[in-house]
C-alpha cells in the first residue's frame, strides 16, 4: 500500500503564496491527491501527488482555473426590483435573518428548508445539519446525495447492516482477477480509478454492464448491454447461472448469510434464457459472466449510478449484492461488493446529518438513543430535535405549496439543473418567498435566488472529506481567498448568531467543528471519534470506523499502528485506533453477524416506452464535466472540449427521425423536451437516446427525466424514461 | 366481501396465479384461494427439470414455493388431490376423495399430460407405462429416469422435440448412451426449418447424442430396446417418451365447456361459463401457442388482476422457443418456414454446419417476422428484442442476422497496435483528451520520451492505460526520425 506518509508532512504553506501544498482534487469521490503551487491567484500549478496510484484526469489538471476565474462571485447579491445587485455581507445576511424570522413567525420552523450537497466537506455537512435542526429547528433538510448513491446505501444497510461505499481499500482492487462493473463508467467519471483494474483488465476479467458501449465497456472482456431498466433481471439471470452451473459458494451461504432460500425462489424463475428475453443480454454471456466471476481467485462486484438511479434502485443494487453473496465475495479479503460513490464527499456527506432522516455518525433520527446522544453534544433537549423530514425531490416538489416550505437555503447544489423534472423544480423555486444560494459562481439556481452568498473554493479553505473507500482525507488551504468571499462555515456561524444562537455553538473554524463532529459521531456506525486533524496531517490512512480510545488507555506519544483493530496492543498500552480498512472480515453488522440476501424481483422501468414515446432516454456523464457543470462549464479547456449537450443515438434511429449527424433534435417526453444536436454512434442500441446531464437551459437532460421515486431510498428514476426523437425547430429555441 | 377462487391444478400456472393474486391482495381481503394439485409435491418449476435430469439442480431447488408459503399467505392447498368433476350449476367441484369444494370463481389450471404414442409394448395391460419406460413431464418422471439410468445405461428418447432434446442432452451429460428417435424429417420441425434441423442434429451428434430422424418406433422390447418400423433395433435399457403433451380437459368437456385442443378462453381468460376461467397448458387462447411457461405466467398475471378488481386483458404472447441444453444455443421465433420464394418476405440465412451455426431471419414490413439462431447467441438475444418490441429492423439486415445491430460483448482495450495506422485525430489519452496529432506535435517540439510527452500533453497521467499506445507512438516517431536522418545522409 502506498502510504501518504511518503509525502512531506507539510502543514507548511497554509495560506502562503508560492509554497507547494498537498491536497485533493475538488471533484469526484476518488479524491485524487494533488499538489498545488500557487504563484498568484491566476496561476496555481497543479500536479498529481501520487502518479503511481493514478494521476489526474482533465478535470483535475484544470481545476485551478476556476480560482482566478472572472466568473466567480466576490460580493453578496441581493434581488432588488427583479435584478440581483451587489450588497454588503451585513445587508445580505441581515436580510436573510429577518426574512427567516418573519416566515418562522407566520408559518413555523418547517416553513424554512435547507438543501445541501455531497460536495460539502464533513465539517460543512455536519454544521449545516446542526444549523437546520438547532438554529432553524426545521425537519426540512436534505441534500443532493439523495440523487446520487442513496439506493446503494439503503441496499448495503439491508444486506450488511452498514453502508460504506467500498468496505475495503481501493488498493485491494489492484489484486483482482475479475471485476464486474454494473452501471459504472469510471473511464469518464473517475478515470484514474481504471489504473486499479489493470490486472483484471489484462486477465480478461473485466465485465461491464451498461446499455451503452462506453469507454469503460470498450475495455471490457465482456460487455453486457441490457435494455435500460432491466439490470435487476440481468442480475437474477446471472445468479441463476451461478446456481445452475454449480458455482454457488455453499459453505459461505450457509455460514455467513441468511435468506438465500427466498432469494433463490425468485432467481429460479429467471433462467438465463428468460432473463435474455427481458434484458437482451445473451444467455451465453450471462453464463460467461458467472464463470468469470466464480473462477477468479479474486473477484469484485462494483455498482454505481446506473444501478441506483431507478425507482427500483434499492432492489437493483440488492440484486447485485445477492450475486456477490452467492459467490461468497463480501467480507473476505481479496474480494467483495462495493458502490462507487460519485460526489467528492458523497461518502462523508451522507454520514453527518444533512440527510432528512439522519443525525451525525450515520445515526437514524428516529432512534431515541441517537437523538439523546446528539442532543447532549449539541447542548439541547432531545425533544427539541425535529424528526425526519422530506426527501430531496419531495422537498423541492413541496416548495411554495400550502404545506411546504416557503424559504430555502441552498449550499453546494444546483437543483435547477440537477434535479429530475427540472421545469417543475424551477417553478417551485420561483414560488418561494425566500431563496438563498451559497455558491462560488452564479449557477442556474443562484440566478433565481433572492440572496446569493459568495463563498470560498476548495483550495482556499481547510476541511476533511471521506472518499469512496471510507477514508478521511484532509484538504488544505493553498492560498488566501479573494477579498469579499467567506467560507460556508462563516456564513452558517453568522446566520446562526443573527437567529439568536450562542456564537460558540456554531464555530467557523473547521478543525473546531471537526472536534465536535468527532464527539457527535462517537458510538455511531460511522464513528470518527478517533480521527484527529493531527493524525491526518501526519499522513495516516484512516478508514472509519475509528473509535476514540479511552483516555487512560492512551500512551502519551501513541504511535498509530496499521492493521486490524482486533490486533491492538493489551489494555494498558493501547495505541490509537488504527481505523478499519476492511469491514466485515469476521462478521457483518447485523445483530446475528450475517449478511442478508434480499428476495428482490424485476419490475422494469416506471415509464416504459410506448407508441407515443417509443424510445428510452438514458442519462449520464462525460469526462470533461462534473455534476450540473456549474464549475466545469466555466473552465475554458473543458468547455472547449465539450461545449454543449447532445443526444447520442444509433444512426438508424436518427435517420428514421429524419435527422442527420449534428442536426438539432428535440428529445420529447411526457414532462418536457430537450433540444440538442444529434450525435450518431453506431454502437448505440437503436431504442435508446443518451443525454449527458451537465448542461443548462433547453439542454437540461432533467427536463425529461422521471421523478418516480424508489420507495425506500426516495431516489428518482434519472436513468430511464420514455421519449421520442424529432427534428427541432431553429437552434435559437434554446 | 371476499370472492372464493378455486384453482384446479397447482403447477406452473396455478401456483403462479396464487402468487399473483397475493401480490395484489396480500391479506386476502378480496380473494380467498383454494388450490387443488394432483401431485404430492410442493409446486415446482417444470422448466428446470432438464437441470435436475442433468444433475445440476436438486428437486428442492426447483420448488416454486416453500413448505410454509401457502399457509403464510392464506392459501388452502389440497395436495395429491385431483378434480374429477365440475358442477357448474351448483358452483362446486368434486375431488377424487369425494370432497366437494364450492367456488365463486373456478380457474382451470390443470395443465397437460405427457402423450404416449400407440407403440406396441410401451404401455402395459393396465394402461400404465411398461417397466423400463418413462415419460418426461413431472418431478416423479425425473426420479424414475434418474433411478433407471444410475451408472450409465443405454437410453432411447422417443421424440426429437424441445423436451426430448433437453432430456437427451441432460442424460448424455450424465454419461448415458443416448439415441433420439424422431419420426419426422428433421428435429423440432415445429420450430425449425430443414437446414436448422440438420445443423442441430449435427451439433447434438458432436455432443455424443445419436440422432435418428425419419424413424418410427414400431415396438418396445423390454431388455432389448426399440424396434423401428424399418426393422432396425435401437438398443436401450430405458425408453424416455417425449412425444408431446395433451391438455387436460376431460372434466371441462364433461361439464360442457367449449374445448378444442384446450379449453377455449377469451382475453379475460374466461371460458363459455362466465364463472370459470382457464390458464396455462389446459387453455387455448386465440393466437397463443401452449406448452411454454411465458404465456402461462402472463395469463396468471392478467387473471390475478381481473380477480382482484383491475381488468387487464391478455392479448396473447409472442413465443420465443429456447432450447435449454448445455452446449447448444438455440432460439426460434415466429414464422421460420418462409423461403426465398416468398414474395412478401425478405429472407436471409447463413449456414455454417462445421461450426454448428445456423442463422435465419424473416423480415416482413420492416419487422422481424421469424428467426432461427443456432450457435449465434448474440443474434438470438438481439433479434428477440426486435421481435418482442416490434421495432423496425435496421437497414443492415446482415448485422442483425449476425447479432451486431446492438452493442455486443467483444472487448479489448485499444492497445499498442500499429501507431502509424492510427488516425491523426484519434484520441489516445481519453482522461486528458489528448489526440495522436497533439502527441506528434509535442514530439516535434522536443518531447522525446514518455516522461516528456506526459508532461507536455498530460497523456498517460490519468488512468495510465494509454501508456502502451503512447510508447508505441514514441517508438514510431523515433523510427521515422531515424529513417529520415538515414535518408538524408544517404542523399548526401
Amino acid at each position: 500500500m502506498r502510504a501518504a506518509t511518503s509525502t512531506p508532512p507539510a502543514d507548511a504553506g497554509v495560506g502562503a503564496g508560492g509554497t507547494a501544498v498537498d491536497t485533493h482534487c475538488p471533484y469526484c469521490a476518488l479524491q485524487c491527491g494533488m499538489t498545488l503551487s500557487p504563484a498568484g491567484r491566476a496561476s496555481v500549478r497543479v500536479r498529481p501527488r501520487d502518479p503511481s496510484a493514478g494521476g489526474l484526469c482533465q478535470k483535475g489538471w484544470t481545476s485551478a482555473a476556476l480560482l482566478g476565474s472572472p466568473a466567480r462571485l466576490t460580493t453578496p447579491l441581493v434581488r432588488d426590483g427583479g435584478t440581483l445587485r451587489p450588497a454588503s455581507w451585513d445587508e445580505a445576511l441581515g436580510l436573510v435573518a429577518s426574512r427567516i424570522k418573519k416566515i418562522f413567525a407566520e408559518r413555523g420552523p418547517d416553513a424554512v428548508a435547507v438543501f445541501g450537497g455531497g460536495g460539502l466537506t464533513n465539517e460543512k455537512a455536519y454544521l449545516l445539519g446542526k444549523f437546520a435542526r438547532v438554529a432553524l429547528g426545521t425537519s426540512q433538510v436534505d441534500y443532493n446525495g439523495r440523487f446520487c448513491m442513496s439506493s446503494a446505501a439503503a441496499a448495503a444497510h439491508r444486506a450488511f447492516g452498514l453502508d460504506r461505499g467500498l468496505p475495503f481499500p481501493l488498493a485491494d482492487l489492484e489484486g483482482a482477477d475479475a471485476v464486474l462493473l454494473a452501471g459504472a463508467n469510471p473511464a469518464e467519471t473517475m478515470p484514474p480509478f481504471l489504473s486499479r483494474l489493470r490486472r483484471a483488465t489484462d486477465a480478461g476479467g473485466l465485465i461491464v454492464v451498461d446499455p451503452r458501449r462506453t469507454p469503460t465497456a470498450e475495455r471490457a472482456a465482456l460487455h453486457l448491454a441490457p435494455a435500460p431498466g432491466t439490470d435487476l433481471a440481468l442480475a437474477l439471470g446471472i445468479l441463476h447461472a451461478v446456481v445452475a452451473g454449480g458455482r454457488l459458494d455453499h459453505a459461505y451461504v450457509a455460514g455467513r448469510t441468511t435468506g438465500f432460500e427466498e432469494t433463490w425462489r425468485v432467481a429460479a424463475a429467471w433462467w438465463p434464457e428468460r432473463a435474455e428475453r427481458v434484458t437482451g443480454v445473451a444467455a451465453a454471456d450471462q453464463r460467461r459472466a458467472a464463470a468469470i466471476l466464480s473462477e477468479a481467485a479474486s473477484a469484485y462486484v462494483l455498482t454505481a449510478r446506473g444501478v441506483e438511479q431507478h425507482a427500483t434502485g434499492v432492489d437493483t443494487a440488492g440484486a447485485w449484492i445477492n450475486l456477490a453473496l452467492a459467490l461468497g465475495l463480501p467480507g473476505r479479503r481479496g474480494s467483495g461488493w462495493g458502490c462507487l460513490t460519485g460526489q467528492g464527499n458523497g461518502q462523508g456527506g451522507r454520514e453527518h446529518g444533512q440527510k432528512a432522516d439522519q443525525l451525525p455518525g450515520y445515526r437514524k433520527i428516529d432512534d431515541p438513543a441517537a437523538r439523546a446522544h446528539v442532543a447532549r453534544v449539541w447542548g439541547i433537549e432531545p425533544s427539541a430535535l425535529p424528526g425526519p423530514g422530506r426527501s430531496a425531490f419531495e422537498l423541492l416538489d413541496a416548495l411554495g405549496t400550502d404545506d411546504g416550505p416557503s424559504a430555502l437555503l441552498v449550499f453546494g447544489s444546483n437543483p435547477v439543473v440537477s434535479a429530475p423534472h427540472s421545469a417543475r423544480v424551477a417553478d417551485r423555486l420561483a414560488a418561494l418567498d425566500l431563496l438563498v444560494v451559497s455558491d462560488i459562481v452564479l449557477s442556474e439556481t443562484a440566478r433565481t435566488a433572492d440572496v446569493v452568498l459568495p463563498i470560498t473554493q476548495w483550495a482556499e479553505e481547510d476541511g476533511t472529506l471521506t472518499n469512496l473507500e471510507g477514508r478521511v482525507l484532509l484538504r488544505r488551504r493553498a492560498l488566501a481567498p479573494p477579498p469579499g468571499v467567506r467560507t460556508d462555515l462563516e456564513v452558517l456561524h453568522d446566520l446562526a448568531v443573527r437567529l439568536g444562537q450562542p456564537p460558540e455553538r456554531f464555530p467557523a473554524d473547521p478543525e473546531t467543528v471537526f472536534t465536535e463532529l468527532r464527539a457527535a459521531s462517537e458510538g455511531g456506525p460511522a464513528d470518527y471519534s478517533g480521527v484527529t486533524w493531527d493524525r491526518l496531517r501526519a499522513g495516516e490512512r484512516l478508514h472509519w470506523p475509528v473509535p476514540r480510545q479511552p483516555e487512560h488507555d492512551k500512551p502519551e506519544h501513541g504511535k498509530p499502528e496499521h492493521g486490524k483493530p482486533e490486533h491492538g496492543k493489551p489494555e494498558h498500552d493501547k495505541p490509537e485506533h488504527p481505523g478499519t480498512p476492511r469491514l466485515f472480515l469476521d462478521r457483518f453488522a447485523h445483530p446475528d453477524g450475517r449478511a442478508r440476501f434480499a428476495a428482490v424481483d424485476h419490475k422494469g422501468p416506471a415509464e416504459p416506452p410506448d407508441e407515443e414515446f417509443p424510445l428510452y432516454a438514458i442519462t449520464g456523464r462525460v469526462l470533461q464535466h462534473y455534476q450540473s457543470g456549474a464549475q466545469t462549464r466555466r473552465v475554458e479547456e473543458l468547455r472547449t472540449a465539450v461545449p454543449e449537450a447532445y443526444a447520442e443515438v444509433h444512426p438508424d434511429t436518427a435517420r428514421r427521425a429524419g435527422l442527420s449527424d449534428g442536426a438539432a433534435a428535440a428529445v420529447v417526453g411526457r414532462r418536457g423536451q430537450v433540444v440538442v444536436p444529434v450525435r450518431c454512434v453506431p454502437t448505440m442500441r437503436p431504442d435508446v437516446v443518451f443525454l449527458p446531464f451537465h448542461f443548462p437551459g433547453a439542454q437540461r437532460a432533467n427536463l425529461v427525466t422521471n421523478p418516480a421515486l424508489d420507495p425506500v431510498s426516495r431516489m428518482p428514476e434519472f436513468k430511464v424514461c420514455a421519449v421520442r426523437l424529432t427534428p427541432a425547430g431553429e437552434r435559437e429555441a434554446r | 366481501m371476499t370472492t372464493r377462487v378455486v384453482i384446479a391444478g397447482y403447477g406452473m400456472a396455478g401456483a403462479r396465479l396464487a402468487e399473483e393474486i397475493r401480490r395484489r391482495d396480500p391479506a386476502g381481503e378480496r380473494v380467498a384461494i383454494v388450490a387443488i394439485g394432483d401431485e404430492p409435491h410442493l409446486p415446482y418449476n417444470r422448466v428446470l427439470l432438464s437441470n435436475v435430469l442433468a444433475g445440476a439442480m436438486s428437486a428442492a431447488s426447483v420448488r416454486l414455493q416453500e413448505e410454509g408459503w401457502a399457509a403464510a399467505h392464506g392459501v388452502e392447498v389440497h395436495r395429491g388431490r385431483e378434480v374429477v368433476s365440475l358442477d357448474r350449476a351448483g358452483r362446486g367441484v368434486t375431488l377424487d376423495d369425494g370432497t366437494r369444494v364450492g367456488y365463486d370463481v373456478l380457474v382451470l389450471a390443470t395443465g397437460a399430460r405427457a402423450w404416449v404414442p400407440p407403440v406396441e409394448g410401451l404401455t402395459g395391460d393396465d394402461g400404465g407405462l411398461a417397466p423400463g419406460v418413462a415419460t418426461f413431464r413431472t418431478l416423479d418422471d425425473c426420479a424414475a429416469i434418474t433411478a433407471g439410468t444410475r451408472g450409465g445405461v443405454r437410453v432411447a428418447v422417443l421424440g426429437g422435440g424441445l423436451l426430448g432434446l433437453e432430456a437427451a442432452r441432460g442424460l448424455a451429460e450424465r454419461g448415458n448412451a443416448v439415441t433420439v428417435v424422431h419420426p419426422r424429417r428433421h428435429l423440432m420441425e415445429r420450430q425449425l426449418d430443414d437446414g436448422a434441423g440438420e445443423v442441430l442434429a449435427q451439433v447434438l451428434r458432436g455432443l455424443g447424442v445419436r440422432v435418428l430422424v425419419n424413424s418410427r418406433a414400431a415396438r418396445y422390447l423390454p431388455g432389448d430396446g426399440l424396434k423401428l418400423d424399418d426393422g432396425r433395433l435401437v438398443e436401450a435399457d430405458l425408453v424416455v417418451v417425449a412425444a408431446g403433451v395433451r391438455p387436460q380437459t376431460a372434466q371441462a368437456s364433461a361439464a360442457g365447456l367449449a374445448v378444442d385442443g384446450g379449453v377455449l378462453v377469451d382475453d379475460d381468460l374466461r371460458t363459455n361459463d362466465p364463472l370459470i376461467h382457464a390458464i396455462g397448458d389446459c387453455a387455448r387462447h386465440p393466437g397463443t401457442v401452449t406448452g411454454l411457461v411465458q404465456p402461462a405466467w402472463e395469463q396468471a398475471a392478467a387473471l390475478a388482476a381481473l380477480l382482484t378488481g383491475t381488468r387487464s386483458p391478455y392479448r396473447g404472447t409472442k413465443v420465443v422457443t429456447r432450447l435449454k441444453a448445455n452446449g447448444v444455443d438455440l432460439a426460434a421465433l415466429g414464422d421460420v418456414h418462409a423461403g426465398p420464394d416468398d414474395p412478401r418476405a425478405e429472407v436471409l440465412w447463413l449456414s455454417e454446419p462445421a461450426r454448428g451455426r445456423y442463422a435465419k431471419l424473416v423480415v416482413r414490413d420492416e419487422r422481424v417476422a421469424g428467426a432461427i439462431a443456432l450457435g449465434v447467441p448474440d443474434a438470438a438475444a438481439t433479434i428477440t428484442q426486435f421481435y418482442d418490441r416490434g421495432l423496425p429492423v435496421p437497414p443492415d439486415r446482415l448485422a442483425l442476422l449476425l447479432g451486431r445491430a446492438m452493442p455486443y460483448g467483444e472487448g479489448g482495450a485499444p492497445g499498442g497496435g500499429d501507431a502509424a495506422a492510427l488516425p491523426e485525430t484519434s484520441v489516445v489519452c481519453r482522461c486528458n483528451a489528448v489526440s495522436k496529432n497533439t502527441l506528434v506535435a509535442a514530439w516535434r517540439s522536443g518531447a522525446r520520451d514518455l516522461t516528456a510527452l506526459a508532461s507536455a500533453t498530460r497523456a498517460t497521467t490519468g488512468c495510465g492505460t494509454c501508456t502502451d499506445t503512447v510508447c508505441g507512438i514514441a517508438r514510431w516517431l523515433a523510427r521515422a526520425d531515424k529513417e529520415e536522418a538515414a535518408g538524408v545522409a544517404h542523399a548526401r
